[in-house]
């Protein structure tokens, strides 16, 4: 690992400053992935600024007026601490299952929910130094389109960069329709809806999202739902336990009787950034909850996807898993085992 | 040798004398080996040893002691920051390197070798400790970090001379072959029991809906909740009954399954 300089703080503003003044120096939050990645030599920050005591871990709902109208979840909380909320687990199944579905129980309670969020690709090449990374060394080249890429998207990518986001907690997210609130150095807020806080490759994949430097991730809001009961996550990995996703979906129907008024369909492990099924979504609006009417919109879906050279099985995997997690959320029990 | 080493006390001596005396003047001569220690785990593994097995344990820690390590004078380190925390229960202040991690720390600073550095990059969990009750993988956690919190390690799990129910069960079942993932995962599965009593759920949970305290946790609860730590012997029936039993007290029938 390269020298740095370990700064700490207890306080917002004053770790933004720190950070502003250093174009070189990074955030130290759970260090799950960061300190992972500066063994490899892959990050190479000069400095470190350690959030380990900002308060900013609450989880607590979100209120306008006199009315709760979702739950915001502290930026610095820990993984572990926001799947287990009660009010999580009671209104947001969907988010507590994506959370558990991700890593182990000692990286979920290191991990922070700001940080899950930056978590960086696990593209094997983008790791190893010795080979060409347009997302490590912009314009070097992307080793994955002739080598190995398997694991690798069928949706937005670019010929520079096929990697994959491998954050589940963030999939979730993406159909809960949340919202990323940072903090700006300015020291006002700034609300990044999911959506648009990753980004697709295109000619800067060493961008993964819109955050700029001296930007804090202070909360993640996330508004209220209809489909608690109807959600589900699904995860389909190499093991049963304790790997990345090669696709996952998140799905939660808002339903009326046996009629979907609603549904929203997020997949991972196939794009650059979680990938919203919008396709899928609007062909469901307004139909009879039916296996047949759930392929279709997965057929649908997919029918974008363009794969590579090994990953062409993720189109019939993506859409079976679409069709499982719809039928799973449809008999409300998607949050169960 | 250092003589500090191979010295027993009159307890120590009566123990060995009783478990293998025809070993006793060698052990007094010449130090444990590993000779002596596989002897003593096949004692263990007889059943003969459960009331000395802690003292023994305590003797192999000793034997392993090399004495105080002069800190490095300030000026010596380009980042180095002075990190206080307790470490099982004792206050430790050392200066270290700001890329230091605890498991280095632990290891390389404290003599507390317990902790077993497998893969360094977070996949393996052999390097998992107890930080405020809470397991953490000491490879991706900056000694830096630590500053006034708790650390507890498999060398801090017994009490006094009375071994962890985990470890007890550990032994017991032969949570173990080769034994370099063992420390890992007995902090794993000792904290589990708390994340357990608090009524933490996995992904395999029956109803993440429903909130409940005490969970009673099922071979597939515990296979789920344990599968940071990996052990390449294979000995996951034995861990899983291992768990099963420090959970319920009750005994155990190991289950022999074939992966689905």
């Amino acid at each position: 690992m390269r020298p740095f300089k370990f700064t700490n703080t207890s306080n917002a503003s004053s770790a933004i400053n720190l950070l502003i003044k250093n174009p070189n120096a990074k955030f130290l939050a759970g260090g799950t992935n960061l300190l992972d990645l500066m063994k490899e030599d892959v990050e190479r920050p000069d400095e470190l600024i350690d959030l380990g005591r900002l308060d900013l871990t609450a989880v607590r709902p979100l209120v306008t007026g006199n009315n709760v109208v979702g739950i915001s979840i502290g930026g610095l909380g820990k993984n572990t601490d926001a799947a287990n909320h009660p009010l999580i687990r009671k209104d947001y199944p969907l988010l507590t299952k994506a959370i558990l579905a991700g890593a182990s129980a000692q990286i979920r309670n290191m991990a922070t929910n700001g940080g899950n969020l930056l978590q960086r690709t696990r593209c094997s090449y983008f790791y190893d130094i010795a080979m060409p990374c347009n997302k490590r060394l912009p314009g070097t080249g992307c080793s994955a389109m002739q080598g190995i890429n398997r694991m690798h998207a069928i949706f937005g990518w670019s010929d520079s960069c096929i990697a994959v986001y491998p954050s589940d907690m963030a999939v979730a997210l993406s159909a809960l329709n949340a919202s990323v609130k940072v903090m700006q150095p300015s020291g006002t807020a700034r609300i990044i809806a999911i959506h648009d806080f990753h980004r697709l490759p295109g000619n800067h994949p060493e961008k993964d999202n819109n955050l700029d430097h001296g930007e804090l991730i202070t909360a993640i809001e996330i508004p209220k739902n209809k489909f608690a009961a109807n959600s589900a996550y699904i995860k389909v990995r190499d093991r049963n336990s304790y790997a990345f996703a090669l696709v996952s979906v998140a799905a939660g129907l808002e339903l009326a009787g046996g009629k979907i008024i609603s549904a929203s369909i997020a997949m991972g492990g196939v794009a650059h950034k979680p990938w919203r099924a919008t396709h899928a979504e609007n062909i469901l609006r307004g139909k009879m909850a039916t296996v047949e009417n759930f392929q279709m919109a997965a057929d649908a879906e997919m029918e974008d996807a363009r794969p590579l050279a090994h990953n062409k099985f993720k189109i019939g995997m993506g859409k079976k898993t679409i069709v499982y997690a719809l039928e799973q959320a449809f008999k409300g029990t998607g949050y169960k085992a | 040798m250092n003589e500090n080493k191979t010295k027993l006390t009159e307890e120590e001596k009566k123990l060995f004398g009783d478990l293998m005396p025809e070993e006793l003047d060698e052990i007094i001569s010449s130090g444990l080996n590993r000779r002596h220690f596989m002897k003593l785990m096949g004692l263990a593994s007889a059943g003969l040893l459960a009331s000395h097995l802690i003292g023994a344990e305590q003797l192999f820690a000793r034997s392993a002691e090399i004495g105080d390590i002069a800190d490095l004078a300030p000026a010596a380190i380009e980042n180095g920051i002075n990190v206080s925390f307790k470490v099982n229960n004792t206050a430790k202040k050392v200066l270290i390197d700001s890329r230091a991690t605890l498991l280095d720390t632990l290891r390389e600073r404290l003599d507390l070798t317990g902790s077993k550095k497998g893969c360094d990059h977070g996949q393996c969990g052999a390097c998992t400790v107890i930080v405020d009750g809470k397991r953490v993988l000491s490879c991706l956690t900056l000694a830096a970090t630590c500053e006034g919190k708790s650390v507890i390690t498999i060398e801090g799990l017994a009490k006094d001379n009375e071994l962890n129910p985990m470890q007890a069960a550990f032994l017991k079942h032969d949570g173990f072959q080769c034994g370099f993932c063992t420390p890992g995962q007995i902090c794993s599965a000792v904290a589990l029991m708390k994340e357990a009593k608090e009524g933490q759920a996995s992904f395999v949970t029956a109803d993440v809906r429903q909130n409940q305290q005490s969970v009673i946790l099922s071979d597939e609860e515990i296979a789920e909740r344990m599968s940071g730590n990996i052990c390449r012997c294979g000995a996951y029936p034995n861990i899983v009954a291992a768990i099963k039993e420090a959970q319920t007290g009750k005994n155990v029938e190991q289950t022999w399954l074939f992966a689905g």
